[in-house]
């Protein structure tokens, strides 16, 4: 099998710089007057996420999620080579439309991030920020088995090997890469999860917030951005 | 026609033997590294190799050597021609050759991120190319272990299995032995 050196140790003691724009600074306004700037506080929120409180009644929690169940609106984001199986799904052959399933251009009018293959860590850091701008409730989907265990990439310097570890996953979908008809069986058990009220990721990630950040920081040395963005 | 050219540059330049690979119009020649600039600029003006292919590194470890190959095309004679250069490792400096081809800054980058390969004076050389905060050694550099580095960076799914294929594919055909 391949050859690996025992000796290696990564370098854990060198930090990447913080960016020179994100530094807290002092500017002067165009009327003369000096300013203290901290982009990373002035520019974005710094609230973490709350936990969605469920409805009071089971009946009408049931009706909402037998509504969130049916129309699941997928971000046009694909981060590797299962994208491309996103196109047949979207046409006539496969039509995923008559399932209430659409692909939405922004990250505000989706609720379901596809997850469509691997992950390098430049990827993850837009892949976490466009799932914090999702809307809730929202729901990741992992496709492929480099989402699940590294897949072909297990050996790369670069790319993640448990997505879980990063996002909150309610669904893997396996294959290398999956079918449409393995991606319409896994919409529908998506939707049967989300009608018994099972696919909880949001509140998940904002129950353990500190643990997901920790993972994420851990990757990406070059965080350039706020905690939680959104 | 490569000969013919060989033969005109060879002495003024002092090259290394002509070495002719896999097909006709493509040859290596090794190059010391005073006459870069000069045989890049004779190849480019006088000798009608207009374009760079690519430039791009190999790690000779066992040598304590870089070696840079300058990949040259001629559209009109159709040929192409990689020129060799050899850099201590310990101390990896190249010459830049923006200046003849512009397009060479982005491989200088490349090299500068991949394999900490310096080249003073080349545009934009010590911006971020394709990795982002990356504060390990260059990855390219085979003394960097990437699967070591993975190991200690990503955590493995418990449950997962590698088998040798060699060794999977003989109990399948001959459990016997």
């Amino acid at each position: 099998m391949k050859h690996m050196d025992p000796n290696f140790r990564k370098d854990t003691k060198t930090e990447f710089p913080q960016r020179e724009e994100l530094k807290p600074r002092k500017v002067t306004t165009p009327d003369g007057q000096v300013i203290d700037i901290e982009p990373l506080q002035d520019y974005f929120c710094q609230e973490p996420p709350k936990v969605h409180q469920k409805s009071y009644f089971k009946i009408v929690e049931d009706f909402y999620n037998w509504c969130r169940a049916e129309s699941l609106w997928i971000l046009a984001f694909g981060t590797g080579c299962g994208a491309i199986e996103m196109r047949p799904l979207m046409t006539p052959r496969f039509d995923a439309y008559r399932y209430g399933i659409q692909w939405r251009a922004t990250p505000r009018q989706a609720n379901l991030l596809m997850i469509s293959g691997y992950l390098s860590v430049k990827t993850l850091k837009r892949a976490i920020r466009t799932y914090e701008q999702m809307q809730g409730p929202k729901y990741v989907v992992g496709l492929g088995s480099c989402t699940i265990n590294g897949g072909m990439y297990w050996d790369s310097y670069n790319t993640i090997k448990k997505l879980e570890e990063y996002l909150p996953v309610d669904l893997y979908i396996a294959g290398c890469m999956p079918r449409p008809e393995a991606l319409l069986a896994g919409f529908m058990e998506l939707k049967k999860k989300i009608k018994a009220g099972n696919a909880e990721g949001a509140n998940k990630y904002a129950e353990k917030f500190d643990w997901y950040k920790a993972n994420q920081k851990a990757v990406i040395k070059d965080w350039d951005m706020p905690d939680y963005n959104w | 026609m490569m000969q013919a050219i060989y033969d005109r540059l060879k002495d003024r330049f002092q090259l290394g033997a002509l070495d002719v690979r896999s097909r006709k119009g493509l040859a290596f020649v090794d190059l010391r590294r005073e006459f870069l600039r000069p045989v890049l600029t004779e190849l480019r003006d006088v000798e009608g190799f207009t374009h760079l292919i690519l430039l791009t590194a190999v790690d000779w470890i066992e040598d304590e050597r870089f070696q840079l190959t300058y990949l040259l095309n001629n559209r009109q004679k159709n040929l192409d021609l990689g020129l060799r250069l050899r850099l201590d490792r310990n101390l990896a400096i190249g010459e830049t050759i923006h200046d003849l081809w512009p397009t060479a800054a982005t491989y200088q980058r490349e090299l500068r991120e991949m394999f900490g390969i310096a080249f003073p004076g080349s545009p934009r050389v010590d911006e971020e190319f394709i990795l982002e905060g990356w504060t390990d050694m260059p990855p390219y550099r085979r003394d960097f272990d990437t699967l070591a580095y993975s190991q200690q960076t990503h955590a493995d799914r418990e449950g997962r299995e590698t088998s040798d294929p060699r060794e999977f594919m003989k109990q399948i055909l001959y459990p016997k032995d």
